[in-house]
């Protein structure tokens, strides 16, 4: 059957259906099931978030304050972002302003939580989609020195001795039958274009950019007394600064401050010698693989992040861009305003909930988590083994949110693609220096690669922010500023009996809004839209198809059995969706398997 | 000191404390802290549910004692003891964490880099329930909490580590979600709904 959607794809799902199912090398449980036309390109999609979760259901009751300490805990990846949006929601809804330096140290935690992210996406879950670490081992290290010195001439580490050292090193681990990290490969599959040497290459980067992701995290520490789970203050920061301080602890003094600075050069080095120059690279050889666009040239959004000041959140004052593009028209970009019910809502008509009232959309304040667990009259399978779905009916444990009715893409690609839009400047210098260096069009931009490339982008435009918001910090330091929390609102008895709030930032992975009732100096409410919601979404009322089914449209496969253009295009959004759904059963025993009907 | 004691050991606790008992680990390690005194060689941390972020922790580290819920298969409550070299195909059996970056990666990353702690131990825990999200241990599994550390300080002592009374300071949680506030803390069933059909809400039906 063929269907047009709202959104301007054509849908049809009699060819042959490919089931992945788990989608590997992602945080939390997602499902994937593709219609292949007798070429084998993907014709239908349906993307299915296998787990649900209700955030709600574990802060009602409890202190506001305390909620960034939980909402820490729903997500391995994300735990600083979710955090930082939960004071700023409570913030909100009880009007307490920050002092400056609370803002910069937050937006340097939030800064390289984005490059760490970023980094660690790239080179540990998303690289293996396009570079082939087996067929590094056939590469002559003195070609790969080559290749080396001229992609990055400013990178030392580049000698012949030094490859062949990460290739003997390589050999031993796959010898000994470790495969561990790289198993579940396609390896000898025609999608993987590089050559030996540049296999050889980016594998070794994965190598650098685990012990550079070591050094990241420090910010963490640093700001926020530790790492894992660095603590948070509703009204500021908790670390106090005691700028000539030797061995008060805790307390942020020179030498630490001098750390995060040797920290913040590390970082630019690395996405200026490494991260970039191996996606141009890389990118190179799959010049002629530009899928996966999807929503990304129609449909995008960005809350926007990195306030310049404190306790102020209008457009102009963001480094990070706010705003959306809708129906393809990049000149013309709508403000985005969360509290506005009439603008973000979600949907659940192909989601495992119910509102009562069908086609109906919630704002977040008022949004309701009921379960309602049914499957369509053309599913196959049982309830507890669903064999294939049917999207006809509800299909997902993620909710549909949409954009005054528009299915959008969040994430770096949208920032970039809004940034662009809005003329920001360091965005607009970037993507066309890439462009021109790759000799690509603008529309390139839309693409599987494009949304690789702009995290790559902007984890080196992170770094400067970084370097911003340091020296930012140690100006105000030194003219006297030492402050970094405001109490004056701490006691509960100062808040209004009722009181609602919004919190919003750019996670790495995209837009991310935390929503907050609070009633009697407890959570009444508490709603998280998260960006795999909005990117993961499943169709909408009006059969609006949402972000990752989108980006699959129309991808030829090499061998529809072997999953590996799906997957390259799925990771590209670095999909998280631990705490967009919740499990729904207890499997693990495979790790992934594609089924074919 | 025994010949091969390890001169940096690192506790670990890991697991996501909102998912009923997949929060034992981590509740080994508050307890442990809050109980013994360990001397600086002995490093007590929460994990979570972090994936590369523990890779430091573990590098740094000569001998690894990791508390963990873990499916064996074995009678709910039961303890499971692992040591050496099995211990990351343990870790792998079954992925009961959400992680797809597991414990098992960090361990297998820290080994392609030459840098896995010599001595490994797993000390892990058969759940009762892991579908309660919001929830706590369930008694039998929290029974098990204190034959875990006693383990734990067994080889310790082995290691010529002596636990002395009083307390350690370990990086742990937020005061707000160790054990008792997050148990005691929990709104009513009525109130935030987790009443419903069992195959969302085991144990409700």
């Amino acid at each position: 059957m063929t269907i047009n959607t709202p959104n301007g794809f054509t849908l049809d799902n009699s060819g042959r259906r490919i089931v992945v199912d788990p989608v590997t090398r992602i945080e939390g449980h997602m499902r994937c099931e593709v219609n292949v036309d007798d070429q084998g390109v993907i014709r239908n999609a349906v993307s299915t978030g296998t787990m649900w979760r209700g955030l709600e259901v574990i802060l009602k009751g409890r202190d506001p304050r305390d909620a960034w300490a939980f909402v820490e805990r729903i997500c391995g990846v994300c735990t600083g972002t979710h955090a930082l949006t939960s004071v700023r929601a409570v913030e909100d809804a009880l009007g307490i302003m920050i002092p400056d330096n609370a803002n910069s140290i937050r937006n340097m935690m939030q800064l390289a939580l984005e490059i760490h992210d970023h980094v660690v996406h790239f080179y540990h879950l998303h690289a293996l989609d396009w570079v082939n670490p087996v067929n590094a081992l056939r590469a002559d290290p003195k070609a790969t020195s080559e290749l080396q010195q001229m992609v990055s001439p400013s990178h030392p580490m580049s000698s012949p001795g030094y490859f062949r050292d990460v290739q003997n090193r390589l050999k031993k681990f796959v010898e000994s039958g470790q495969l561990g990290l790289f198993k579940n490969g396609y390896w000898d599959n025609p999608a993987y274009l590089l050559p030996p040497e540049a296999d050889l290459m980016a594998t070794t980067h994965y190598l650098e950019a685990l012990d550079l992701q070591k050094e990241i995290v420090k910010v963490h520490t640093i700001f926020g007394g530790k790492n894992p789970h660095p603590n948070w203050l509703v009204g500021g920061v908790p670390c106090p600064i005691n700028i000539d301080g030797t061995g008060s602890v805790g307390a942020i003094n020179m030498e630490r401050l001098n750390l995060v600075s040797s920290i913040i050069d590390l970082c630019d080095q690395f996405n200026k010698n490494v991260y970039i120059p191996d996606v141009i690279a890389i990118g190179g050889f799959y010049k002629s693989w530009l899928y996966g666009g999807g929503l990304s040239s129609q449909a995008v959004m960005a809350y926007g992040d990195i306030p310049e000041n404190p306790n102020d959140f209008s457009p102009e004052q963001l480094h990070l861009p706010r705003g959306a593009i809708i129906n393809g028209n990049l000149n013309e970009v709508h403000d985005v305003d969360p509290r506005d019910p009439e603008q973000v809502q979600e949907f659940v008509d192909h989601s495992w909930y119910s509102y009562g009232e069908p086609g109906r959309g919630l704002h977040p304040w008022d949004g309701e988590t009921n379960p309602k667990f049914e499957l369509g009259p053309n599913h196959k399978g049982t309830k507890t083994r669903i064999e294939q779905l049917d999207e006809s009916a509800k299909y997902s444990w993620i909710k549909a949110p949409r954009w005054r009715g528009h299915a959008m893409e969040v994430g770096p690609l949208a920032r970039y693609i809004v940034g662009y839009a809005k003329g920001h400047e360091d965005i607009r210098d970037q993507v066309d220096g890439l462009l021109r260096t790759m000799d690509l069009p603008f529309e390139a931009l839309f693409s599987t690669l494009g949304r690789t490339a702009a995290r790559a982008l902007e984890s080196e435009y992170c770094g400067r922010l970084q370097r911003h918001f340091f020296d930012k910090m140690v100006r105000n330091i030194k003219n006297g500023d030492q402050s970094t929390a405001n109490v004056e609102k701490w006691d509960p008895s100062t808040w209004p009996k009722e009181a609602k709030g919004v919190g919003m930032t750019e996670a790495p992975r995209g837009a991310l809004g935390h929503w907050i009732r609070i009633k009697d100096g407890r959570i009444e409410n508490y709603q998280c839209v998260v960006p795999t919601t909005w990117n993961g979404s499943p169709r909408d009322s009006q059969g609006n198809i949402g972000a990752f089914e989108a980006s699959l449209m129309n991808t030829p496969m090499e061998r529809p059995d072997e999953p590996v253009e799906i997957l390259r295009t799925l990771h590209s959004f670095d999909p998280c969706l631990a705490c967009s759904t919740h499990v729904m059963s207890p499997d693990g025993d495979e790790l992934a398997t594609v089924k074919i009907r | 000191m025994p010949a091969e004691a390890p001169a940096n050991i690192l506790v670990l606790g890991i697991g996501n404390v909102l998912w009923a008992d997949e929060g034992f680990g981590v509740r080994c390690v508050e307890e442990m802290a809050a109980r013994h005194a360990l001397p600086e060689r002995v490093r007590l941390l929460d994990g979570g549910t972090q994936g590369l972020y523990l890779l430091p922790f573990l590098e740094e580290a000569d001998a690894l004692i990791v508390f963990d819920a873990v499916d064996y298969g074995l009678p709910p409550g039961t303890l499971k003891l692992v040591e050496g070299a099995e211990v990351p195909a343990f870790l792998g059996a079954k992925k009961m964490s959400l992680h797809q970056t597991g414990f098992q990666e960090v361990i297998a990353t820290a080994q392609l880099l030459g840098r896995c702690p010599a001595q490994l131990m797993l000390i892990g825990c058969q759940p009762v329930e892991l579908e309660d999200y919001g929830g706590g241990l369930r008694p039998e599994v929290a029974a098990q909490i204190d034959p875990a550390i006693g383990i734990a300080l067994a080889k310790l002592a082995e290691w010529g580590v002596q636990a002395g009374e009083g307390a350690t300071s370990g990086q742990l949680a937020d005061p707000a979600i160790r054990r008792e506030a997050y148990e005691t803390g929990r709104p009513a069933a009525s109130d935030a709904c987790r009443e419903g059909d069992a195959r969302f809400f085991p144990g409700a039906g």
